[in-house]
């Protein structure tokens, strides 16, 4: 049936003699594409709006369709086929080939022969088109338009419009894709240039899909520039380890060095496009943090040590820790492993140390979300997609800024909105700029409160059915009933859910079983069945049958004297709820294992650290947050470090039992084997909301999430992107700032945390609360961190200004707030 | 058959004891080579000490023989290398892999690569054969300043390229008599290979026929 329907939306047409069905509104350029047949063009993108700006893609129309030829050539990009058309492109027609050649030697008049210094040369369509097209020589010998180069569009953007072919890819790319017009077409004629505002620079999120897109070298990469030729360059197709977006990459390596990346060309996943912060943040593994040797502590020094050595030591202080109580063990992983790594932990401390405690959750987290990620996440395969975004009706997001916090949800969103007229609607406390690019309505919202406002939804003003989706984020978390809320919301509603994590690895860490209630495949701890199941797979007789403590209970029962030894593999314990507790735990735990690829807050107190390879080095899996299998593979050959998952091996071999996996082939062999749980899912959380705080004088509510480029590790080295990180403000209401201006230095604690950040009015902000970035960066300096404020979401803040204010904040305060 | 018949065979002995030695002495001498000969590469400099090695890599491109890395880098303005944006901040030559044939010389944009008359390419170590930038830059002639240091010969690059010897007006290039051999009519090619003649352009056939 549905091919009959669409053979109604189809035209029939004729390119150089070759009859072609295509559907309705298809460009001719995309039919001749469909047919093999290559036609010349600078301008047209297939993700971008037409635009007919380069005319390199001529055609001769010898008959419209109504028996008439168009008198003069067609740009095929712009033009659309229709019943009948009869179309010639160059191939065949001497009228379209010297239309095409006219303008290819109109564009190179005044474009330099700078081809030898020029980033784009050997990968640049415009010299392959003159090569295969243009004439040998020039007929023009005036003097060619000159323009001081190059100039900065932003700090890691270089424009050298001498270059530039005035196709209006990079402006349509950031008025239509990213929705940051900050570059336009400016001046006329041959003066026509691409300008921007110079108090305003170009500092989007997406910046670097402009370069990659450019098809001259107009557009540079300041990391890049003159680093290598394209035929230097090795290149790998893998996947992004920066979030949960799950965007292939192209990894192009010179060397053993990592050069640069591309997006890679996934359309059902990031299209063609990435963020800046996958782009660019690759350097973070090269400083002089970077371990290669395993470590070994004596007394207050860490000493270099040999890998059997190392291993010993880490067998026999496991072994003394387990002496003192039944398996007094605890491993915490972090979100950034690969599928693969993380069913490796999760394998290890119930085979190995014979324990449930593992949680990947280096973040504050609750038992709520537990049962949420068990009940409504674990196991469930490829759910909600990009593409049912894209469909949506309306889309709501719970504790999620797609910009931040996955970059191609927002993307794809932004897509959904403009093409589709998909609603998206947002509980939040303001309209941020992500927000208001994807045309977002605002369902103002206290943080803490999601559970209240989730449940008295509107139906009249939010109309969810089965053709909506709900996000949400990790956030979540830690509103308390806002996750017990969703699931009710989506079976009142019938409206598809997804949960979108900020870390790579997060959603294949479920998979994999580091959850202290989950095995692998989503299997509950607490079922005989499961099991049985997992049993078996294993070959192990003994399984921890109890479910184990999570992050934080970890952490305590360390500090209570109840878990005597630590794995720890990839956390950074400024991330964690509480920071200084954390870094206590850690420092008076009998025995600490590290499994980290760069010197951290966790190496600098653990008793043996095992040196792992970096993730370019790396083969596996990563889960996106839909649940697809995005694969990862090495971009440069592995040094003389091992993966997580080879350490673990020996480790276990060296403490008698055998973890039965080598490779990641054969831990993802092995897991598919296992497959997902068909049994019964556990039941959904049932948390009570709280009663909402209420600020008292000089307090606010806090609202915070981590900002796409801030203050992580994973942007080290890379200074030009970290110089395109937005200001660090403190955003609140006119009525708070109570006359206080823009830029206003505000001071900002929380226990003993405190920063201070400029003011920035935001005037749709809900009442009493305050916006924060959650890890705020200097801005242009590498690694300053503003430090850090340890408060999170829907929790009160003390703010005041130093200059001599008495009546900020408003909110009837008396007195010193301090 | 006369007296002189049987001294005739010495004839060329005679003739040769009073011309120009043929043979070299070398190594105890000198040893001249053709003035086109493929020596040793040599990076050359602009008037003022600056490279004019760009960076382009376009050498490593034409290399047959895998021979040559090159890596760009960014110049510093008022501090520059050579006189443009980018210059090359590293440049080996591994004169085990080079065969000396001369693309990279024919591939270089700026006439940057060169080749000298040093054919004495040998050493103890392959290290010691891989010839780094320090070891093929022209020696700094009188005027010549070592980089980096700020352009001398003007305010941007153009005034080093276009500063070239003018082209002679097409009219008066006309006027200069060329010398072509006598092939009767014929190019080079034609008389010696006219199945090529026909794909080849009439001005290449020329200018060919000159060498």
């Amino acid at each position: 049936m549905t091919e009959v329907a669409n053979k109604t939306d189809e035209v029939t047409c004729t390119i150089d003699g070759i009859e072609i069905s295509v559907p309705k509104g298809t460009l001719v350029i995309r039919a001749a594409e469909q047919l093999g047949i290559q036609i010349p063009k600078f301008c047209d993108h297939p993700l971008l709006d037409p635009v007919g700006a380069c005319r390199q893609c001529m055609v001769d129309v010898t008959d419209d369709g109504r028996g008439r030829p168009m008198p003069k050539p067609q740009a095929s990009c712009t033009i659309t086929c229709m019943p009948g058309m009869q179309i010639e492109t160059g191939h065949v027609s001497a009228k379209a080939e010297k239309a095409q050649a006219g303008m290819l030697e109109f564009l190179l008049m005044n474009h330099p022969l700078d081809c030898p210094i020029c980033d784009k040369g050997g990968e640049c369509p415009l010299q392959n088109q003159s090569l295969s097209n243009g004439a040998a020589e020039s007929r023009y010998d005036g003097v060619k338009r000159t323009f001081p180069k190059p100039i900065n569009v932003s700090k890691q953007i270089l424009l050298d419009r001498e270059r530039c072919v005035l196709c209006a890819r990079c402006t349509r790319f950031s008025e239509q894709i990213s929705g940051d017009p900050f570059i336009a077409l400016v001046e006329r004629g041959a003066l026509q240039q691409v300008g921007f505002y110079e108090d305003q620079p170009y500092n989007s999120y997406f910046s670097g899909n402009t370069i990659q897109i450019c098809p001259v070298g107009a557009l540079t990469s300041a990391k890049y520039r003159f680093r290598s030729r394209p035929f230097d360059l090795k290149s790998q197709v893998t996947t992004c380890e920066h979030c949960a977006s799950g965007c292939e990459l192209r990894v192009d390596q010179r060397r053993s060095e990592v050069l640069r990346r591309y997006a890679g060309d996934a359309p059902e996943v990031n299209e063609e496009w990435n963020c800046d912060k996958g782009r660019f943040g690759f350097e973070y593994g090269r400083g002089e943090d970077r371990i290669t040797r395993p470590l070994i502590r004596e007394g207050d020094v860490l000493r270099p040590a040999s890998w059997p050595e190392a291993i010993n030591a880490a067998v026999r202080g496991l072994q003394q820790a387990g002496a003192a109580g039944d398996h007094p063990y605890g491993v915490l992983t972090g979100g950034r492993l690969t599928v693969e790594d993380a069913y490796a932990y999760a394998k290890f401390a119930r085979v190995a140390l014979g324990t449930n405690n593992i949680d990947f959750r280096s973040r504050p987290h609750t038992p709520e979300e537990s049962a949420f990620l068990a009940q409504a996440v674990a196991g469930t395969g490829l759910g909600t997609s990009y593409a049912d975004l894209e469909h949506a009706a309306t889309v709501l997001l719970v504790d999620l800024e797609p910009e931040d916090e996955s970059p191609m949800v927002f993307l794809r969103l932004r897509k959904a909105y403009r093409k589709n007229r998909t609603r998206v609607f947002t509980l939040a406390p303001y309209a941020s700029a992500g927000t208001r690019k994807m045309g977002g309505t605002v369902l103002p919202t206290v943080p803490g409160t999601e559970a209240d406002v989730l449940d008295h939804l509107d139906p009249t003003e939010v109309p969810l059915d089965a053709n909506s989706v709900v996000l949400v984020g990790e956030r979540a978390a830690t509103s308390p009933g806002a996750l017990t809320a969703v699931l009710d919301l989506v079976h009142r509603t019938g409206a598809k859910l997804a949960w979108v994590p900020r870390r790579a690895g997060d959603r294949g860490a479920i998979e994999a079983g580091c959850l202290p209630n989950l095995l692998p495949g989503g299997r509950p701890v607490t079922d005989a069945a499961a099991r049985v199941d997992v049993r078996a797979a294993w070959g192990t007789d003994a399984l921890p049958s109890t479910p184990g403590r999570d992050g934080d209970q970890i952490l305590a029962a360390v500090a209570a004297g109840e878990l005597k030894a630590l794995v720890v593999a990839g956390v950074e314990p400024a991330d964690l709820r509480a920071p200084a507790t954390a870094l206590a735990a850690l420092e008076n735990v009998d025995f600490l294992i590290s499994l980290e690829t760069r010197i951290s807050e966790v190496t600098a107190r653990a008793d043996v650290v095992f040196p792992v390879s970096l993730f370019e080095e790396r083969e596996g899996t990563f889960l996106d947050w839909e649940g697809r299998e995005r694969p990862v593979h090495p971009a440069v050959p592995t040094t003389q470090v091992m993966s997580d998952l080879r350490v673990l091996a020996a480790l276990a071999d060296a403490l008698g039992t055998d973890l039965g996996i080598r490779s990641a082939a054969e831990a993802r062999t092995e897991l598919a084997e296992l497959g997902v749980w068909a049994g019964a899912r556990p039941d959904a959380p049932n948390a009570a909301p709280l009663q909402q705080v209420r600020p008292g004088p000089g307090e606010a509510i806090l609202a915070s999430w981590r900002e796409l480029i801030d203050d992580s590790r994973g942007t080290d080295h890379a200074g030009e992107l970290l110089a395109t990180a937005r200001p660090t403000v403190i955003r609140m209401n006119l009525d708070m700032a109570n006359g206080l201006r823009d830029g206003s230095p505000i001071k900002v604690a929380w226990g003993e945390g405190q920063i201070t950040l400029s003011l920035e009015i935001a005037s749709d902000m809900v009442d009493g609360v305050v916006w924060v970035p959650r890890h705020p960066l200097s801005r242009g300096t590498e690694h300053a961190s503003l430090g850090r404020l340890g408060a999170i979401n829907g929790e009160l803040v003390r703010i005041w200004t130093d200059e001599t204010d008495p009546a900020f904040p408003a909110g009837g305060n008396e007195g010193d707030p301090r | 058959m006369g007296f002189l018949d049987d001294w005739a065979g010495f004839g060329v002995t005679f003739r040769t004891i009073f011309r120009k030695k043929f043979t070299e002495a070398y190594p105890a001498g000198p040893r001249t080579v053709k003035p086109r000969f493929h020596g040793r590469h040599q990076l050359n400099r602009w008037p003022d000490g600056l490279e004019k090695c760009v960076g382009c890599e376009l050498c490593a491109w034409a290399c047959p023989a895998d021979a040559i890395y090159v890596e760009g880098a960014d110049n510093v303005e008022g501090n520059n290398v050579s006189p443009g944006e980018r210059y090359g901040r590293v440049y080996q030559i591994n004169y085990l892999r080079c065969i000396l044939c001369g693309l990279c010389v024919e591939a270089c944009p700026t006439r940057a690569l060169t080749m000298t008359h040093e054919f004495r390419l040998s050493d103890y170590t392959r290290a010691d054969m891989i010839y780094e930038k320090q070891d093929l830059l022209a020696p700094l002639l009188p005027g010549m300043e070592e980089p980096p240091h700020p352009r001398r010969l003007g305010d941007d690059e153009k005034d080093y390229f276009l500063a070239l010897p003018p082209s002679p007006d097409p009219a008066t290039v006309e006027n200069i008599p060329v010398p072509v051999p006598d092939l009767k009519g014929k190019s080079w090619k034609a008389s010696w290979r006219p199945e090529d003649e026909k794909s080849e352009r009439g001005s290449d056939s020329s200018r060919k026929g000159k060498h």
